[in-house]
C-alpha cells in the first residue's frame, strides 16, 4: 500500500492547457499515472495529449470520475479552482502554484476540513508512490523519475520538492525503496504538515520508516515532536534538518518563504533538540540517513 | 510588507478606529504641533521606546529639538526620515489586541489581554492567563458577538465592555479586508474621560497579496531603502541580472567574507549546500540561489558577477537531482561565465554536481573543458567537502 494516492486514484487537472501543467501531463501520463481529465474554463472541448479538456470541474468528473485534482492556474484563482474541487468531492487536491495568498490558503484548509479532503500544497511539487502514480511536478520526466525513485517502504515527507527527489535518489542509489513521498509545499501555511501526513504513514503497512526533510522557520517540527512523544508513535522517523547556519542569521529569509529563524522561533536547533528528546532520528550528514534506516528499520 | 506606525493609523483611521490627533514630518521646520507632544521615529520595527525612538516634548521648540535628535539619527539600526508627532493622551489604563494566523493550526487567531502596553510574546510566557487567544472560521468570518465574548472573557466590564469590543471587531476586519498577516494595536489606551484610543499600531500586508491592494500600496508609496536589510552593490546586480531574462530564477542573493562563490539550487537544497560547505571548514562568499530552468544567459552573467569580486578564484556549482533545471544549459553557462571572466574552468569549477535531466549532454560540455563534475552517485556532502578541499579553506 501507499498514502493518499495509489494506482488507481483517477486524477484531474485544473489549469490544464497552462505551459508548466501541459508539460507535467505528458510526464504523469508517460509515468502511468490515470489523468482522466483536465480544465481550463473556456476551453472545454480541446485535449492536451489525449486528455479532454472541459470547462468546469463539475463537468469533467461527470463523464470521468475522479478523486484528486493538480490545480495549477495563477496564484489568484487558485482558492476558486480549490473551492471547485473540493465542492465537487475531491478527496486529494495538490496545489502547486506559488505565492498563493495567506488567507487564501487558510480558507481552503477551512472548507477541505469541512468536506474532509486533504490538501498538499500551496508550493508544492506533488506526490510520488513510486511505480504506482505521480501527481503534480515531483521528480519531472518519466525516465527521470524512475532513476531516482523505486518501490519500496520508506515514507519521504519534504518542505523541498527538490530534496524530496534527492532523498529518494540517495535511498535509490542504496536499494532502499519507497512508499509514498510527499513534497508538502515552502510556504509559512501548507494544508499539510509532518502532523497531518505521519499518522496516516503510521497506518500504513507498507511504510516501516519516514524521513523527513526540515527547515528553519515555523513550529511543524516541534509539533512533531510533541505528537511523537503523547501518541508513543513507534513508526521510525528520520529527520534531516538543513540551514543550520540560519540559526546565526534571524530574520533572513533563506530558500523558501517560510524558512525564516523569528525571534527564537523557528531555530534549527530548537527543532533538533526537541526531535532527540521525542526520539526521532537526526541525520547530521546528508547520507548518514542511509545508516540510521539500516541500523533501525528492519 | 511591514507599514509604518503611521501607516497603519491611516488604515485605522478609516476603519473608525480612534487615534491621537498628529502629523508626519521629514523635517523639523514643518512641525506644527503646539501642545504636549509624543514624537516617535517611524522604523520597521518594534522596541523603539527602549531604543530612543520616542521621545516627549512638553511644547513646540521642545518638539523640534526632540524631532531633531531623531531625524537622519539611526535607531536600532534603521535610519529615521520621519517622524510622527502626536498630541500627548494621558492614560489611565492599557490593553493589547491583534489579528494574525497561527501557521501551525492554519486557522486566523485574535489575541487580546487587558495588559498592554509590554511585549506580548514576554507576557506569553510570564502569566499565560492574562492573555485570551481565540481562533475563529474564516469561512463564517469574524462577528461583533465574536469580539464581545472575547473581551468579555478576559474581564473587561461594564461602560468598557462595548467601546473595546467594537475596536476588536473594526482591526479584525481591517485584518481581513486588507489581508494583513498581522494587524495590531498595543496598546490601546483608555483616556481620563472613559474614550479607548489606539496608541500605537502594526500592519503587515501579505507579499502575496498586494495585487489585491493596488490603490492602497499605491497611496502608500514605494518602500524606502533601509525597510529591508540594505542590498550591497552584488546583491543589487545579481537582481539584475534575474530581471535581465525570465527563464529561471536567481533566487536569494546574500554576500558573506568567504573565498568560494557558490551557485547553488534554490529552496531545500542550498540550505544543505551552504551547510555542507562550512561543515567542512569551508568560507561561502555568498549566497545565490538558482531555480527554475534558468538561460545559458542568466547562469553565464551570474557567474561572472561571483568571479567579479575580489579575491574569489573558486566556485562550486551545486544542485539537488534536478527536474525542472536543464543541466546542460547549466553546465554551459557556468563554462562560458568562468571564460568570459578570463580564467580556466578546469581550474575555477572546484566541483559541478548537478544530476538530473539532460545530464549526460550537460557532463559532456563539463568533460571538454575539464571540469570535475559529479553524477547522483555522490552526495550533496561528498560533493561540498570536494569543493571545500579544492578551494583552500
Amino acid at each position: 500500500m501507499s498514502i493518499l494516492a495509489d494506482e488507481n486514484t483517477r486524477i484531474i487537472i485544473q489549469g490544464i492547457t497552462g505551459r508548466e501543467a501541459t508539460t507535467f501531463t505528458r510526464d504523469l501520463l508517460d509515468y502511468g499515472s490515470k489523468v482522466v481529465a483536465g480544465i481550463t474554463p473556456g476551453k472545454g472541448g480541446w485535449e492536451v495529449y489525449g486528455v479532454p479538456v472541459f470547462d468546469t470541474v463539475k463537468q469533467a468528473v461527470a463523464k470521468h470520475p475522479a478523486e484528486a485534482s493538480v490545480i495549477s492556474v495563477p496564484p489568484g484563482m487558485v482558492r476558486g479552482a480549490a473551492f471547485e474541487a473540493i465542492d465537487n468531492e475531491m478527496k486529494l487536491v495538490v496545489i502547486v502554484t506559488e505565492r498563493v495568498p495567506r488567507k487564501d490558503v487558510v480558507e481552503i484548509v477551512a472548507f477541505a476540513k469541512e468536506k474532509g479532503a486533504t490538501v498538499i500544497g500551496p508550493n508544492s511539487l506533488g506526490i510520488i508512490s513510486p511505480h504506482k502514480t505521480k501527481i503534480g511536478m515531483v521528480g519531472g520526466r518519466a525516465d527521470d523519475v524512475k532513476k531516482a525513485y523505486r518501490e519500496g517502504n520508506i515514507g519521504i515527507i519534504s518542505r523541498s520538492g527538490g530534496m524530496t527527489t534527492e532523498i529518494a535518489n540517495l535511498l535509490t542509489l542504496n536499494s532502499i525503496g519507497q512508499s509514498t513521498c510527499i513534497s508538502v509545499g515552502g510556504d509559512a501555511i501548507v494544508g499539510s504538515t509532518y502532523l497531518d501526513l505521519v499518522p496516516l504513514f503510521a497506518k500504513d503497512p507498507q511504510t516501516k520508516a519516514v524521513v523527513i526533510f526540515c527547515e528553519p522557520g515555523g513550529t511543524a517540527e516541534e509539533l512533531l515532536s510533541e505528537y511523537v512523544k503523547e501518541n508513543k508513535v513507534k513508526l521510525p522517523i528520520i529527520a534531516f534538518v538543513a540551514g543550520r547556519f540560519a540559526d546565526e542569521m534571524p530574520g533572513v529569509r533563506f530558500g523558501h518563504a517560510a524558512a525564516i529563524v523569528e525571534g527564537n522561533r523557528g531555530s534549527t536547533k530548537g527543532k533538533i533538540e526537541k526531535f532527540k528528546s521525542s526520539g526521532i532520528f537526526v541525520a547530521e550528514k546528508f547520507s548518514e540517513i542511509i545508516e540510521i534506516i539500516r541500523k533501525n528499520v528492519q | 510588507m511591514r507599514l509604518y506606525e503611521f501607516e497603519s493609523k491611516k488604515i485605522f483611521q478609516t476603519n473608525n478606529i480612534p487615534i491621537p490627533k498628529g502629523e508626519v514630518v521629514n523635517s523639523v521646520d514643518k512641525i506644527q504641533t503646539q501642545t504636549p507632544s509624543v514624537v516617535k521615529a517611524q522604523i520597521p520595527s518594534g522596541g523603539r521606546g527602549k531604543a530612543g525612538g520616542v521621545l516627549f516634548g512638553k511644547d513646540l521648540s521642545e518638539t523640534k529639538e526632540k524631532a531633531k535628535q531623531l531625524i537622519g539619527n539611526k535607531i536600532k539600526n534603521f535610519p529615521v526620515s520621519k517622524v510622527l508627532i502626536e498630541e500627548h493622551v494621558q492614560i489611565e489604563k492599557e490593553l493589547f489586541m491583534a489579528a494574525t494566523y497561527d501557521t501551525t493550526r492554519k486557522l486566523p487567531v485574535v489575541i487580546f489581554s487587558t495588559e498592554g502596553g509590554v511585549d506580548i510574546e514576554e507576557l506569553a510566557k510570564t502569566h499565560p492567563e492574562k492573555i485570551v487567544s481565540r481562533s475563529f472560521d474564516i469561512l463564517k468570518g469574524f462577528q461583533e458577538h465574536n469580539a464581545r465574548e472575547i473581551v468579555a472573557d478576559a474581564g473587561v466590564k461594564g461602560n468598557d465592555l462595548l467601546p473595546v469590543s467594537s475596536i476588536l471587531f473594526r482591526l479584525v476586519q481591517v485584518f481581513l479586508k486588507y489581508d494583513a498577516t498581522l494587524a495590531e494595536i498595543n496598546p490601546l489606551g483608555k483616556t481620563k474621560d472613559g474614550k479607548f484610543i489606539a496608541l500605537d499600531g502594526h500592519i503587515e500586508i501579505d507579499d502575496d497579496a498586494t495585487y489585491r491592494h493596488k490603490d492602497l500600496i499605491a497611496e502608500l508609496g514605494e518602500r524606502e531603502e533601509g525597510q529591508v536589510k540594505k542590498s550591497t552593490e552584488f546583491e543589487k546586480k545579481a537582481s539584475e541580472i534575474d530581471k535581465m531574462d525570465h527563464r529561471g530564477v536567481a533566487g536569494r542573493m546574500i554576500e558573506f567574507d568567504g573565498n568560494l562563490g557558490l551557485l547553488i539550487g534554490g529552496g531545500g537544497a542550498s540550505l544543505t549546500s551552504f551547510d555542507a560547505i562550512k561543515k567542512y571548514g569551508g568560507k561561502p562568499a555568498n549566497y545565490c540561489e538558482i531555480g527554475g530552468n534558468p538561460s545559458v544567459f542568466k547562469v553565464k552573467e551570474l557567474v561572472k558577477l561571483l568571479l567579479s569580486k575580489k579575491g574569489i578564484n573558486k566556485i562550486a556549482v551545486i544542485m539537488n537531482v534536478v527536474s525542472n533545471t536543464r543541466v546542460d544549459l547549466v553546465a554551459r553557462g557556468v563554462v562560458k561565465g568562468v571564460i568570459e571572466s578570463g580564467k580556466k574552468p578546469s581550474e575555477t569549477i572546484t566541483v559541478f554536481r548537478i544530476p538530473g535531466a539532460w545530464e549526460d549532454e550537460g557532463f559532456k560540455i563539463l568533460k571538454k573543458y575539464g571540469v570535475p563534475y559529479c553524477d547522483r552517485t555522490v552526495s550533496i556532502d561528498e560533493a561540498a567537502r570536494m569543493a571545500v578541499e579544492r578551494a583552500g579553506k
